[in-house]
């Protein structure tokens, strides 16, 4: 190999060189192990952090990729700030990408990291409390400079110890030097060699936890195959560069290997939350024959269901990237009018300024599906967090009796299900369905095994085909209290709707008190009848015990992981995970009866809680939420039930 | 052309029309429901494809009155609805029912865009320069200084040309017509209809209630209209007056009125009417004279296809990539790309 062999060491301090940059100096020692060891381990985290310009999310799917690939269960959580490129070295400009493998089913990607990758220094800081005690630590050496530790506000030359590091096993490869030599002659400038260093440090990683190069190779070769076939082979160099050094030098006393996980026969792919809730749609339209329309304006972190839809077009998805987040809804209206199977997707600001229109689409009675990909709020708030506090908004937020259906996804790959779910829900029952998932599992990945689309039902929406005698009554109902869907075009339906009270049955403007009376209601108890639809409520674990965990939507991972140790604790502890929160599942009531206690987790503070104690009187909810930006960690929850329990 | 063989008769619902009497709308539905008849036949288009979509406003009843497909939405946003109904079926031939509150004020940032794309829908815009539905209230059209109940000390905001808004929006069609005159009116709706893009008719509409005349000093009835107003037709010499003896004359980088045999002019020196000259320089000239300087250019202003259609380009790139692409169905998408096996 061509990378220079740098000091490898086991941290011991740090000078200031004359040029500015730290030098590695007392107490180093090559650490050189002749035998460093294969050890099996059941699972592993690993954070990739860095600048939000050092492709740590890329080198953090890669790994993950590449451990599904070989089989692993995988959960991934990319944590990245809301600036594309904040200021460079500094601690709010830190992206990180998690990875948690195993061998077994990954259920969330893990609360604090077995490896940390920084780097810079500022990575190191920004993570400090995401390491397990036990960790490996990774940073470049190129990066501990005075100026960086001046960016990240590092109060000593020695960033380790500042931190309280010295405990850990620590690594100081200078990655910078050893992409720069190992790309010398690769005829490429200093800048996009130094862009080469993630694959150098993804390389240590494939190493250390004995992962195969070829997929992100080829990943490689492809992604610049057209743009610049010298970069692509620079970045497959640095990738070996990384893998040779970390073996030639023996940089680490353990080797790991994770066996591949026991999961079910199948074919299976890693797919993300956005891109699992855009492919929902396009099966929901396969299995409707309904063409598939997308009205929406760019918002984090939902804007990935938007691109991936604008993909789609060979499926026949139209998209309209509209001016606004109003027109965005508003396009989906007019579509859903016309015929089409609609969806307009959002974060929580724009479900705000989406309100009136779905008014309209209540009003109206159209079948549209509502994307809320929530994140921190109030206002523009955390843009790039994960937070459940749009449920109220989901549910209440609109002038007038506006009851709407709405449905949680849990996980990225059942973002897949829901998103399905939520548009059936939509076409079969004529009405506005908003789908609630996160920035945690919007981002996040997972190993999915790839259903067969004969396994997912037909789905047959009222559509009216032809007026009846006497012409055709627009608001005329079947027995779920559902109005045909009449589009334009279709001879002798022409009809008139909109957003004024209509008439029971004709859809004429009425401002009779009694019709009004009977609309608001009916279309309340309309939405009340999807109940009859949905699945019951499944509980993990007893139907009776001293504790059910109430969750609902993407928490599931952590509480279910959480729950899973109580058990095997010997505890009486249970959990229920609510995917369709209005309507409730019918045996909600049930569910509930069977524990002494009921604490209702969540990533707010208390809305999911406060909407069962308004249902149901008869129960006592504890509710524990979190509004750190954060998703819950399995440990805080295991030490919340316990302390529940006793 | 087609012979649907409809009359104004099959576009009338049979809800009763409750605007005020006197009210310019009724002169504007007329115009409408003649139009539908002629376009029907143009562009070969069977009752069962009109639909008209509406904001609020006292326009925006518009849509109860047509026996047609009808959407009364929400305000503002009649052109973002119709917008999403033209691109999911572009056969329909959707009609947006709007006035200056809706569509220049709370909706303005819809109209702009949809002008943009060129979504391929008619806009006919009621003028009446005050808020009617919500009892008197200025809007972006009002004049400079007037008086209404939420400007009792006269406005201090220049008002919108509506003209001049859809040219600097890269408008491909815009046309102004005055409500009492219905056979114009039509005319435009009909050109509009026929134009390949998205075609904005302003209609000046009187407000019996609360703008009473706004528009009269120039349209207030046929002699006034004779002198004040010139009737652009594409081709045809720039004349106006009773005697058809004014014509406009470009001098000096500027529109001016002339008299046709005084001052050594003749009508040789009268601009012709381009209405599909790219350049929207002399339209927005045109779209932009005021009575008293000049007179208020009615009729197609302009009207240029460049083939850039917006519900026409989603449709065709769908087209296009269902057949380049590989994948086909959701099954063969969700095996696209890279997947393992667990045996």
């Amino acid at each position: 190999m061509n990378a220079r062999v740098a000091p490898i060491n086991f941290f011991c301090g740090f000078r200031l060189s004359i040029r500015g940059k730290i030098d590695i100096f007392a107490g180093y020692y090559l650490n050189k192990m002749n035998n460093t060891e294969l050890k099996e381990r059941n699972s592993a985290v690993i954070r990739f952090s860095g600048d939000s310009g050092d492709g740590m999310q890329l080198a953090g799917t890669l790994f993950s990729d590449t451990s599904a690939l070989k089989g692993n269960g995988i959960s991934t959580f990319p944590d990245y700030p809301a600036e594309i490129r904040a200021p460079q070295g500094t601690v709010a400009g830190v992206s990180g990408f998690q990875v948690h493998f195993g061998a077994h089913r990954i259920l969330h990607p893990g609360d604090a990291c077995d490896v940390l990758v920084a780097m810079n220094p500022a990575a190191l800081k920004a993570n400090r409390n995401k390491i397990k005690k036990s960790a490996t630590i990774i940073i470049d050496g190129g990066s501990i400079t005075e100026e960086n530790l001046k960016r990240a506000q590092f109060e000593t030359l020695d960033p380790i110890a500042e931190l309280g590091l010295g405990e850990y096993n620590i690594a100081v490869p200078d990655i910078t030097a050893m992409t720069q030599a190992a790309l010398a002659d690769s005829g490429l400038d200093r800048k996009s060699i130094i862009k080469c260093k993630n694959m150098f440090a993804l390389g240590i990683c494939f190493y250390l936890f004995d992962r195969p190069e070829e997929h992100t190779a080829n990943f490689l070769r492809s992604k610049f195959a057209k743009k610049n076939p010298a970069v692509a082979e620079a970045n497959v160099k640095a990738l070996r560069a990384g893998y040779d050094y970390a073996a030639n030098t023996h940089l680490f006393a353990d080797r790991y290997d994770v066996a591949p996980a026991p999961l079910e026969k199948g074919v299976y792919r890693s797919i993300s939350g956005n891109v699992a809730t855009a492919w929902g749609f396009c099966a929901a339209s396969e299995k409707s024959g309904r063409p598939l329309f997308c009205g929406s304006y760019p918002i984090t972190p939902a804007t990935v269901i938007l691109e991936e839809l604008a993909k789609r077009k060979d499926l026949g998805v139209k998209t309209v990237q509209a001016e606004d987040e109003i027109a965005g809804i508003c396009t989906a209206i007019g579509a859903a009018y016309a015929g089409n199977m609609a969806v307009t997707t959002t974060s929580g600001p724009g479900l705000s300024l989406k309100s009136e229109a779905l008014g309209l689409a209540v009003m109206a009675e159209l079948p549209l599906v509502v994307v809320d990909v929530q994140r921190g709020g109030p206002s523009t708030g955390l843009p790039t967090k994960p937070e459940q506090s749009d449920l109220m908004q989901a549910l209440y937020g609109r002038n007038g009796e506006c009851p709407l259906a709405v449905v949680a996804a849990s996980s990225p790959a059942d973002c897949f299900h829901y998103a399905f779910s939520a548009a059936k829900i939509a076409m079969e029952h004529v009405t506005p369905v908003i789908l609630l998932t996160d920035g945690f599992i919007a981002n996040g990945s997972e190993a999915w095994k790839i259903p067969s689309m004969s396994d997912y039902p037909a789905i047959v929406p009222p559509v009216a085909e032809s007026a009846p005698e006497g012409g055709y009554m627009p608001y005329a109902r079947n027995g779920k209290l559902v109005r045909s869907w009449a589009f334009p075009g279709k001879a002798g339906l022409e009809h008139r709707i909109g957003g004024l009270e209509k008439h029971s049955l004709r859809g004429t403007i009425s401002h009779d008190p009694e019709n009004h009376k009977l609309m608001v209601r009916t279309r309340a108890e309309k939405v009340a009848r999807i109940a009859d639809d949905i699945p019951l409520q499944e509980v993990f674990g007893d139907k009776e015990g001293d504790l059910l965990v109430v969750g609902w939507g993407g928490t599931r991972g952590h509480l279910r992981a959480a729950v899973e140790s109580l058990q095997a604790a010997g505890r009486r502890v249970s959990h229920a995970q609510f995917n369709y929160i209005n309507p409730l599942p019918k045996n909600t009531a049930e569910v509930f009866g069977g524990f002494r206690r009921i604490v209702v987790c969540e990533l707010n503070d208390g809305q999911f809680a406060s909407y069962l104690r308004q249902q149901f009187r008869e129960f006592e909810f504890l509710s524990f939420g979190k509004v750190e930006g954060q998703p819950f960690t399995v440990a805080e929850l295991q030490e919340k039930f316990y302390s529940l329990l006793d | 052309m087609a012979d649907y063989k409809y009359t104004s008769a099959d576009f009338k619902s049979d809800q009763e029309v409750r605007w005020c009497p006197g009210c310019g709308d009724h002169a504007i539905l007329n115009a409408v429901q003649r139009a539908l008849p002629e376009v029907a036949d143009a562009l070969d288009v069977p009752h069962n494809k009109f639909v008209f979509v509406s904001g609020i406003g006292c326009s925006s009843r518009f849509i109860y009155y047509m026996k047609t497909f009808g959407f009364h939405t929400i305000h503002g946003r009649a052109n973002a609805v119709a917008t999403g109904i033209k691109t999911a079926n572009p056969e329909l031939s959707v009609w947006v029912a709007t006035g200056d509150g809706d569509s220049l004020a709370i909706g303005g940032n819809h109209f702009i865009h949809a002008i943009r794309r060129n979504v391929d829908l008619n806009v006919i815009l009621f003028n009446n320069e005050i808020y009617g539905l919500t009892k008197g209230q200025y809007s972006p059209t009002s004049k400079l200084g007037k008086i209404t109940k939420t400007s009792p000390y006269g406005t201090v905001e220049k008002p919108f040309n509506p003209g001049e808004l859809v040219l600097g929006a890269k408008g491909s069609f815009f046309a102004r017509s005055v409500d009492a005159e219905v056979m114009l009116t039509k005319e435009c709706l009909v050109e509009g209809a026929k134009h390949r893009g998205m075609s904005v008719t302003e209609v000046l509409q009187n407000c019996v209630i609360f703008n009473d005349k706004t528009h009269a000093l120039f349209a207030g009835d046929k002699a006034t209209r004779a002198e004040h107003t010139v009737t652009l037709r594409h081709g045809e010499k720039m004349l106006f007056g009773a005697a058809r003896d004014k014509g406009l004359v470009f001098e000096e980088m500027k529109l001016k009125v002339v008299t046709v045999g005084e001052d050594g002019y003749t009508i040789d020196d009268v601009l012709t009417h381009d209405a599909h000259c790219v350049d929207a320089t002399l339209h927005t000239m045109l779209a932009a004279m005021k009575y008293p300087e000049y007179p208020v250019a009615l009729g197609v202003i302009r009207s240029v296809e460049d083939g850039v259609v917006y519900d026409v380009k989603v449709s065709e790139q769908v087209a296009e990539v269902r057949v380049s692409s590989r994948i086909h169905s959701v099954d063969e998408l969700l095996h696209s790309g890279e997947t393992w096996t667990i045996e």
